[in-house]
């Protein structure tokens, strides 16, 4: 009777260490000791198990059937239900059978499972066709339906530079991010309520994202400083301290009234080592707790979590289970983008796609290299944001599938095709490079269709992401997109890795270089090919019985 | 190129006429406003936006090849297949005068007798006729004004005799150098000098020219000075021949050059309230009546708003009503009022858009007026009502 009293004492005080602001009464704390409900996750040591070895090399067919009647399923409603995969047969990671109901009524397999649904959401996801990891989805948000992956450009102070609406629709753009710390200095977000939100204000009929304000100001500001209150900082306008609590981001954000709002995290550079990146991902998670107490507009508004961490895969793991547990719409994975080492960058995202929930869009901030968008989708994530396609436009650099192409160089001035051939877009239709060579950093004119046509660019990668998902014919796009950018085969080994984590077979576009197919030798490939084949057939992403 | 008089009033010199050019989805009617544009194309209009303006009157864009001496050469220009292939514009018609009033300013003491000088953005360049012609024979545009040496009005008569002979002989350089133009207008100049005027436009109207550019507006003489300048001109020109002039922005102006007899202008008007944050809202009555519609705001007056006013933080209703333009369709002042004050380059896109769009109409009126033959009436009510109800208007050009 003693032990199990000092062990419940012992739990107590663990969960109470565990809280900023610990309940004064026993009785208040009890509940907490209670398991969380079941959730569609899995466990930590699964999770870094999982990134750390490769899956069973996939053959060099597409890994993927699709059943007809699911290629029509864009058309169902019903949500899409997956079942945890709990028992694990196999030493590798495998895909979990999956629900569908048809058009016609057809009721394909299945276990179902349900989510407890604690919280309102105003978003619904549904996920349209898989490969291995990666997920191609619809996003119901309540201004417009997006298909995922997709790229989201900034539109920091309430427009994409130099663009307008009609054009960013004419160009494919879902949704577009505003920069709460920007638009809380002008016009103010209280400006922003009164012309009925955001959307109103810059007349944009589609979706909409806003971040927490958080990271702009720990980037943007030297004095910004943070604590468990929130961050404090000298406001740029007319240096007043000012403090911006998670209430108060909320508070902004629900001013703003965008689709999906982000809540403040404490966020650290990856390149920071220490126990500050411990402390940074227990607040991060505490402070969620604020923000969606702080969060009077669930009903219209997401509010996503971040996970934060660092590079650290325990600290990481120890955020994703507290987000989860907060039941949340969406969530984001922070942090990343920030100068870490591209081999750290994929395992982090790798890990975090693999313990989020399937059924909810997982968005990982900051990331726009095109390549970092293809390898982070294989590993199945949905949302991105970056500055980069229109910052690069604004120093003459274009986007093209074999890479970028310096529009300022010499060697412009008398090229007289387009920026890309294969490029559908207004700008490559109708402007030779020579001709927008003489236009780039001189003037506005140049800076603005560079930006069309490297937003089209991200827009139409997106969409070929979405497509070749549904379509089964993923890994076929990720070579060819690797082929075009390398076509000497020296894929970079991070994206090799990564790729094998994601199970996808990019041999065919890598040179015979040591680092890239050390693991395998000839023979192997040769021998095992029936073998994988056989298991192969009981591990499809999508199993229709 | 073809050009026809639809209507000449007699109490005036002003006509309404039809310009029909290259490959212009539909016959162009005068007088009629050419768009200023930067390298071929507006300064903050896109592309793909340009469709959205009234057409086919906006279909008239006004070039300057010495823009393109930044860094395309003549040549990659020709490789291209000229300029309405390089621009994306096959449906537009384009007007080439080396002068575009804004960054290509004529400077007359660096002119010599080989070739006009002009200030650009990339320094002093020296323009000579066989470069010039070079220039236009790649570029291949629809009109172009031959090369003329432009001198300010207050030059000696020496410095102002000689600006003619230069342009005279220039012209007939370039249409020997080129004599299956496109369609040349011979450039008169002549300064505030009556006689040197009559000279230039009687020698140049013995030349074949497809039409006539003057110039030498806008380079400091008074704008009481000019009407007996144009007429001087005008009196000498056959009627059946179009005229464009340079440097003739403001609508007074214009409606002084339409009461003289020019049919195509040019104007850096819109893109000087483009920068400064301004937009047009003069009433488009076709009685000419300039009603004071905005008496009680602060920054503004009667012919336009300044969006960077803090008035309008909160002015949810677009520029103007009945406008309906791409910027007043869809935005508010507020949100322009925003754009302005966290510098972003939309700012200046939707209140081009605007401004061009309001000009357009105005010239659409004043057709109107000279086909009702109420042209005088509304230039004189437009004249003394504009400036009513305000004494200390200042205007940034």
């Amino acid at each position: 009777m003693a032990s199990a009293e000092r062990q419940l004492e012992e739990q107590l005080r663990e969960a109470g260490n565990k809280l900023l602001d610990p309940p004064s009464s026993v009785d208040e704390l009890l509940p907490l000791l209670d398991p969380p409900p079941p959730q569609n996750f899995r466990s930590p040591l699964f999770t870094l198990q999982s990134t750390l070895t490769p899956f069973s090399s996939p053959s060099r067919h597409s890994l993927v059937r699709f059943h007809p009647v699911m290629r029509n399923s864009i058309a169902i409603a019903v949500p899409l239900r997956l079942r945890p995969n709990i028992s694990n047969t196999l030493p590798h990671h495998k895909f979990r059978p999956t629900c569908f109901h048809s058009h016609e009524g057809h009721t394909i397999s299945c276990v179902p499972y349900s989510a407890p649904q604690t919280k309102p959401m105003a978003l619904h996801f549904e996920i349209l066709g898989r490969f291995n990891r990666a997920r191609a989805a619809q996003l119901t948000l309540p201004h417009f339906v997006c298909q995922t992956p997709l790229f989201m450009p900034v539109g920091t102070q309430g427009t994409i530079k130099g663009l307008t609406n009609n054009e960013l629709e004419r160009i494919g753009c879902q949704i577009i991010l505003g920069n709460t710390y920007h638009l809380a200095l002008r016009p103010t977000s209280e400006l922003l309520e009164e012309a009925g939100g955001l959307h109103n204000f810059m007349n944009w009929p589609r979706a909409m994202l806003t971040d927490s304000g958080g990271f702009q100001m720990v980037s943007l500001l030297h004095l910004a400083d943070i604590t468990e209150e929130g961050v404090t900082f000298q406001s740029p306008v007319d240096g007043k301290p000012m403090l911006l609590t998670p209430e108060e981001s909320i508070q902004i954000q629900n001013r703003i009234g965008a689709d999906i709002i982000m809540a403040l995290d404490d966020v650290v550079k990856t390149t920071i080592t220490g126990p500050r990146i411990e402390e940074a991902m227990y607040r991060t998670l505490r402070w969620i707790d604020r923000c969606i107490a702080a969060h009077k507009r669930p009903h219209d508004q997401n509010l996503f979590g971040i996970v934060q961490g660092g590079l650290d895969p325990e600290l990481r793991d120890i955020c994703v289970k507290g987000l989860v547990d907060r039941n949340l719409p969406g969530y984001a994975i922070g942090g990343l983008a920030g100068g870490e080492d591209k081999d750290s960058f994929w395992r982090v995202v790798a890990q975090c796609t693999a313990a989020l929930p399937e059924d909810k869009p997982r968005y990982v901030m900051g990331v726009g290299y095109p390549l970092d968008i293809v390898v982070c989708s294989a590993l199945g994530a949905d949302m991105y944001d970056c500055v980069y396609p229109t910052r690069t436009a604004r120093f003459g650099t274009a986007l093209i599938p074999e890479g970028v192409l310096k529009l300022k160089h010499r060697a412009m001035a008398d090229d007289t095709r387009p920026i890309d051939p294969t490029c559908p877009c207004m700008v490559c239709k109708n402007y030779t490079r020579a001709y927008i060579h003489c236009l780039v950093t001189k003037d506005a004119m140049g800076s603005q269709l560079l930006s069309y046509h490297n937003l089209y660019y991200m827009m139409r990668l997106s969409r070929n992401l979405h497509t070749s998902i549904v379509e089964g014919r993923f890994p076929k796009f990720v070579c060819d997109f690797l082929q075009t950018m390398f076509p000497k085969g020296d894929v970079p080994e991070w994206v090799c890795n990564a790729m094998e984590v994601a199970g996808i077979d990019i041999s065919s576009c890598c040179a015979p270089f040591p680092s890239c197919q050390e693991k395998y030798s000839s023979d192997e490939i040769g021998t095992n090919d029936i073998h994988m084949e056989l298991r192969l057939t009981h591990t499809r992403s999508v199993v229709v019985y | 190129m073809k050009f026809a008089v639809k209507k000449a009033l007699s109490s005036s010199g002003a006509r309404v006429g039809v310009l029909e050019v290259g490959s212009c989805p539909a016959p162009i009617e005068t007088p009629a406003l050419l768009l200023a544009t930067r390298k071929g194309l507006p300064h903050f209009i896109s592309p793909e936006l340009l469709p959205s303006l009234p057409s086919p009157d906006s279909n008239l864009l006004q070039v300057s090849p010495l823009h393109f001496l930044e860094g395309l050469s003549t040549t990659t220009i020709s490789k291209i297949g000229g300029l309405h292939q390089m621009l994306g514009l096959k449906q537009h018609g384009i007007a080439a005068v080396p002068r575009d009033s804004i960054q290509c300013l004529p400077e007359s003491k660096a002119a010599t007798r080989l070739g006009a000088s002009f200030e650009t953005p990339c320094g002093r360049l020296l323009i000579k006729p066989k470069d010039y012609i070079e220039m236009i024979s790649c570029m291949k545009p629809n009109i172009w004004a031959s090369l003329a040496d432009e001198v300010p009005a207050w030059v000696s008569e020496k410095r102002n005799k000689t600006s003619v002979d230069r342009t005279l002989r220039w012209l007939d350089d370039c249409i020997s150098l080129y004599p299956a133009a496109g369609s040349i207008f011979g450039a008169i100049v002549g300064g505030t000098s009556l006689e040197e005027r009559k000279r230039c436009a009687e020698e140049v109207a013995k030349r074949n020219v497809s039409g006539y550019w003057i110039g030498g507006f806008g380079l400091g003489e008074g704008i009481d000075e000019r009407p007996a300048l144009l007429r001087e001109v005008m009196d000498i020109l056959p009627d059946e021949k179009p005229r464009l002039t340079c440097g003739l922005g403001l609508p007074e102006e214009i409606l002084q050059g339409i009461a003289a007899g020019i049919d195509l202008f040019d104007s850096t008007y819109i893109y000087s309230l483009t920068l400064g944050g301004f937009a047009l809202t003069f009433s488009l009555d076709k009685s000419g009546e300039q009603h004071n519609l905005q008496s009680d705001q602060i920054g503004s007056d009667s012919t336009k708003i300044n969006l960077r006013a803090t008035a309008y933080r909160k002015d949810m209703s677009p520029i103007l009503e009945n406008c309906t333009c791409y910027t007043c369709q869809n935005h508010t002042k507020a949100y322009i009022n925003h754009l302005l004050n966290v510098h972003e380059m939309l700012a200046q896109t939707l209140l081009e858009i605007h401004n061009t769009h309001h000009y357009l109409r105005f010239f659409h009126v004043i057709r109107g007026a000279i086909q009702d033959g109420s042209f005088e009436e509304f230039r004189q009510a437009f004249l003394e009502s504009r400036r009513e109800h305000f004494k200390g208007e200042a205007i940034s050009t």
